[in-house]
């Protein structure tokens, strides 16, 4: 059930984002949620694609290093303490939390979706749908 | 032409057999292993100890007298230090020559340190410049033929025969790195394909399409060849190439053990500078543990580079050289600047050449910051052993007074990961790595992956941007 997200690896300097984006823009990539990590001289551009082996081929034939991660999207119920459900599941599975960032993919669904990476993804999964949150393989239209 | 790694048949090949006959085959052979171990002048690789005195001792006296009669530059030096042709009978003589530095080359520019009217000399070469007023050097044929001869013998120790294609991609032209290995390899009469430097894939073409067995670059552009050719997904068995000789530049162990790996090859060093002719002044045997220098030519020093004072065998000092035949340039105890020592251990290809190793850095190379030598070698060294790729870039600067060190370093596919923590951690690791074999603290950039200008050519290692 896991998706496959894409980390790329980009220099901390104007327009390396910019420039990354306009490559995928050109491949006719879809991007469903990012997000950026950044130290003072250098950024990982972590990213949700409509086609995980199209974005991987075009940006390793633009020179760019990426590298492809599991990671969990969640639909969040748009209700008050929605995510806060979530991560008690989580924890009540002992789940330990890499990172996560959130998307509202596909402007119409509606729904805003959480994107985690944790250490156990299986056993993430396990735990939030026997929760009974819904998980995504592919993001709506 | 099936050449395979490492033992080349002893059968002609067709239609090529009877084509060459001007140069000289490898003349004696003998078995170490499965390894047949070839020399171009067995005579003299192979000599004792005292046939080479003999011939080394004969030749100093006669270079002596030809430099007091036509280079009144030299003759004035020794006049300064009291010494006549007279006083040299030997190569226990020699320290008593004044020596020639590259500020001499600069001071006698141009034709100063010409040794024989220009109608004898028959060719020039030059250096880069890139360190103040380009050197040029003469040749007279007789120096075109001894040099050659030189790298003939360099290609034979790396298993070059008749049947091999060798593939020149140094730079043609002033340099004499095309120029010299192109010549050794007619001597040796392979099919030289002199591509000179450039036009990477052109290059890749030709290995595959020629079946190059050897061959001849910069160390710099055959990792940057290699890195090309696994991205054509072309792995060391699809690579027809079994040797490489590769100089003009430092270079790491570890740098060889890389290039070695990705191209199926055997990495040899080769030496040499435009002053003294160009590379094969030594050159590296299958053993790969220093290079012979070709003291029949070429007499090696090592001196204490303050005091000037002679240092003995094994000792690590400034290397010196004394050309011993070359007409037009004739260059005597000529201080290189590189910093290295000598070896006379017996070698396991049989050759009686003394050893040199690889130099630690030119001292041109060699960057004091706050205080202390560093050569970019070290830096090469840390960063492979820690597996990053050899694209780097080292970039000094003064702030307030106070030297900064800073190393770019591309990002490869095999150091990324998403986790920041982890690339964190290994980027301090760098940094530790390079403080335990520096001394010194540097700053470690990771940039993008092919953001480091990459020439074809000699590579750019070193921007110093203090103004002193």
């Amino acid at each position: 059930m896991a998706i496959k997200q894409i980390s790329v690896f980009l220099e901390n300097r104007p327009g390396m984002l910019d420039a990354m984006t306009k490559v995928l823009a050109d491949a006719g990539i879809t991007l469903r949620a990012l997000s950026l990590a950044e130290t003072k001289d250098f950024g990982i551009v972590r990213m949700i694609v409509d086609d995980v082996y199209e974005t991987a081929t075009v940006l390793k034939d633009h020179d760019y290093i990426s590298s492809r991660t599991p990671v969990v999207a969640v639909q969040i119920p748009d209700v008050v303490g929605g995510l806060h459900k979530v991560l008690t599941a989580l924890t009540a599975a002992n789940v330990n939390l890499e990172y996560m960032y959130s998307t509202l993919a596909g402007s119409g669904s509606g729904n805003a979706y959480m994107i985690l990476r944790v250490e156990d993804t299986k056993k993430a999964e396990e735990a939030l749908r026997a929760a009974g949150f819904t998980l995504v393989e592919e993001f709506p239209e | 032409m099936t050449a395979g790694r490492y033992e080349s048949p002893a059968v002609f090949r067709p239609g090529r057999a009877g084509m060459k006959k001007h140069h000289k085959i490898p003349e004696t052979e003998c078995r170490k292993g499965n390894r047949m171990e070839r020399y171009y002048q067995k005579d003299i690789e192979c000599a004792s100890p005292e046939e080479m005195r003999a011939i080394q001792s004969e030749k100093l006296q006669k270079q002596v007298k030809h430099v007091w009669e036509n280079v009144p530059y030299y003759r004035k030096k020794m006049e300064e230090k009291g010494v006549t042709p007279d006083d040299i009978r030997s190569i226990d003589d020699l320290h008593k020559l004044p020596f020639l530095s590259k500020a001499d080359l600069r001071e006698a520019y141009p034709y100063g340190l010409l040794g024989k009217p220009l109608k004898e000399c028959v060719r020039i070469h030059s250096t880069s410049g890139t360190t103040g007023k380009r050197v040029v050097a003469f040749y007279t044929q007789h120096d075109v033929d001894l040099w050659e001869e030189c790298c003939a013998r360099a290609i034979t120790a790396a298993g070059g025969t008749d049947e091999d294609v060798c593939q020149v991609s140094y730079g043609y032209g002033l340099f004499t790195g095309g120029p010299g290995l192109h010549g050794g390899s007619h001597k040796v009469g392979c099919l030289t394909v002199p591509t000179s430097s450039g036009n990477t894939d052109r290059q890749i073409m030709f290995i595959k399409d020629l079946k190059t067995t050897i061959l001849c670059c910069t160390p710099s552009y055959a990792a940057y060849l290699g890195e090309r050719m696994k991205e054509m997904g072309l792995g060391p068995d699809d690579i027809p190439l079994k040797a490489g000789i590769f100089g003009a530049e430092a270079w790491s162990e570890e740098m060889r053990q890389d290039i070695q790996k990705t191209m199926g090859i055997k990495a040899y060093d080769i030496y040499g500078l435009t002053e003294l002719s160009g590379p094969g002044v030594s050159f590296e045997c299958s053993e790969q543990t220093g290079m012979h220098v070709n003291e029949d030519h070429f007499i090696p020093e090592i001196i204490d580079p303050d005091t000037e004072e002679v240092l003995p065998v094994g000792s690590e000092g400034e290397l010196v050289f004394t050309a011993l035949d070359k007409e037009a340039f004739p260059m005597i105890r000529y201080r290189t600047r590189d910093i290295c020592s000598l070896s006379r251990e017996k070698c396991s290809c049989g050759r009686t050449l003394i050893k040199m190793a690889k130099p630690r850095g030119r001292s041109d190379d060699m960057l004091i910051i706050r205080g202390v030598n560093v050569f970019p070698s070290q830096i090469e060294t840390v960063l492979l052993n820690q597996g990053y790729a050899a694209n780097y870039q080292i970039i000094v600067g003064r702030v307030n007074n106070t030297d900064t060190l800073d190393v770019h370093v591309e990002m490869t596919p095999e150091m990324f990961t998403d986790n920041l923590g982890e690339i964190d951690r290994r980027q301090r690791e760098l940094i530790d790595g390079l403080k335990s074999m520096l001394g010194i603290k540097a700053k470690v950039t990771l940039v993008a992956p092919k953001s480091i200008t990459r020439s074809e050519g000699k590579a750019v290692r070193v921007i110093d941007n203090r103004k002193i």
